[in-house]
């Protein structure tokens, strides 16, 4: 089943062609990493695809929801974790995924049950009491992606989730994606082509706005006749538009 | 429901920062305090001739005067949310722009009543007769609470953080009184000053509360009617930029 396609989506400022035509499929509970160096048209394809920013052309039909037509829809099925850690500093662990449930609908005891289920997923309860600001930045960016989940998002967003994590909160928090996948379809951009590498099923590159091939890692190796993946991302995204 | 999540999480932030919360209740009791002390100090024929502060004219100046501390509070909140992810987060959320405006806006409310009420509070023991009247002031200074938030909730969506201290903090503070017949009678000065004081809604929301006090309720509507006006505009130009900038800031 699709999860996500993109039908020649297109984002202009001005004259400036942010991302043009991308036509994409991703499956239901996919991981898929979109990669491109900055200014690729990653992050403008992610604020599309959750309605921050309305295409200059073309659409994309998230499970059957259009971004131009059906944007509250859309943002009722899906969800998304920033790059910088979005909590609410002031706000406890647990206060601050009691205010996502709600504003995601669920009331009285579901709220209760969503939020125990959730910090029991991410080892929250003992931070639970903790206001966001006295955590770590591993511990934020962790708190953030539960805050995104539990509202049972058809599909996540990951926008560089490990970006400024140590190695270690980084392999925790890869941990946490892996049990994401089957169930949620995860959309996952980041710098780190070793983190594309290990938790994607899929990986498009994009450059200057076009998405310049897609296939698994070992079929982008293959596509681009080189020795790793690193090399592979490197020529693909060198190659002239 | 989402409404009310998010203006939970609002009350909680502005409650939590002490800091902001103990000045901008404390600041208008501390002048009632002082101004109370020097109209006391005052010869008493220099003390009728101007009944500027004697305590049932300057309670509800400095009520309406204690109010423009919400547009700091306000417009802290909302220019501090922008600068952050977290609002991203809510932008592609259910929320509409309706109910960030009214989650804004909703804790602000009763803070506004509670400031209102600690003021009337201390001018008791300062000398000033409990009536009913008092409780009626309380409701009359509601629109103008709306007003100083809705500036606050303006300035606070098109400035930044940096910019909204200044302007809420320092500019519509300064303003406010000098507009607003708290500190003199702007009739005193005349002309073009004169002018823009009865076009602004300050001295009206004071002059409403003057009446609600000394029991004048007909001379109530006409002067609250301006702070009406103003309320309903400023909030309904607050929710249109805020949507406009909701856009344009993603």
């Amino acid at each position: 089943m699709t999860a996500i396609k993109t039908e020649n989506l297109t984002k202009k400022y001005k004259d400036k062609t942010v991302v043009n035509k991308l036509n994409l499929e991703i499956n239901k509970g996919e991981l898929f990493a979109l990669l491109g160096v900055n200014g690729a048209g990653k992050s403008t394809t992610i604020k599309m695809l959750t309605t921050l920013v309305t295409p200059t052309r073309g659409d994309a039909i998230l499970f059957g929801k259009s971004i131009v037509s059906d944007r509250q829809e859309v943002k009722e099925i899906t969800s998304v974790s920033p790059q910088e850690t979005a909590v609410a500093q002031n706000l406890t662990v647990k206060e601050n995924l009691q205010l996502m449930a709600k504003i995601y609908g669920f009331k009285g005891s579901q709220v209760d049950e969503k939020v125990a289920e959730i910090m029991a997923k991410f080892d929250l309860e003992e931070i639970a009491k903790s206001k966001a600001k006295t955590l770590s930045g591993g511990w934020q960016r962790r708190l953030s992606i539960a805050m995104a989940l539990i509202s049972e998002p058809k599909i996540l967003f990951l926008d560089e989730p490990t970006l400024g994590l140590d190695v270690l909160a980084r392999r925790e928090l890869w941990e946490q994606i892996e049990k994401l996948k089957g169930n949620t379809t995860i959309i996952l951009t980041t710098h780190y082509l070793e983190e594309a590498e290990s938790l994607s099923d899929r990986i498009g590159i994009m450059n200057k706005g076009v998405l310049k091939a897609v296939g698994t890692a070992t079929e982008l190796i293959q596509l681009a006749q080189t020795e790793d993946f690193e090399q592979a991302f490197v020529k693909l995204s060198k190659e002239a538009v | 429901m989402k409404m009310l999540a998010f203006a939970t999480r609002n009350t909680k932030e502005i409650l939590r920062d002490m800091l902001t919360l103990l000045f901008g209740l404390g600041f208008p009791i501390i002048l009632l305090l002082l101004l109370s002390a020097i109209n006391a100090g005052i010869p008493k024929e220099a003390a009728a001739a101007s009944t500027m502060f004697q305590i049932q004219n300057l309670t509800p100046g400095i009520t309406v005067f204690g109010l423009s501390f919400m547009s700091l509070f306000s417009s802290m909140l909302i220019s501090k949310d922008r600068t952050t992810s977290f609002i991203l987060r809510l932008f592609t959320s259910p929320l509409k722009p309706k109910d960030f405006i009214l989650g804004y806006t909703l804790p602000l409310l009763p803070m506004a009543v509670v400031q209102t009420a600690i003021c009337y509070i201390v001018s008791l023991f300062l000398g000033f007769e409990f009536s009913a009247n008092m409780l009626l002031a309380l409701v009359v200074n509601i629109p103008m609470s709306v007003v100083f938030i809705a500036l606050g909730l303006l300035f606070g969506t098109i400035l930044n953080e940096k910019a909204v201290g200044g302007i809420c903090g320092a500019l519509l503070t300064n303003l406010s009184a000098w507009f607003s017949n708290i500190w003199f009678d702007t009739g005193l000065v005349g002309g073009w000053f004169k002018t823009v004081a009865d076009i602004l809604p300050f001295s009206h929301g004071v002059n409403a509360g003057r009446y609600a006090v000394s029991g004048e309720y007909s001379q109530i509507m006409p002067e609250l009617i301006w702070v009406i006006g103003y309320a309903v505009v400023l909030t309904v130009t607050a929710i249109i930029v805020f949507s406009v900038k909701m856009k344009r800031d993603k």
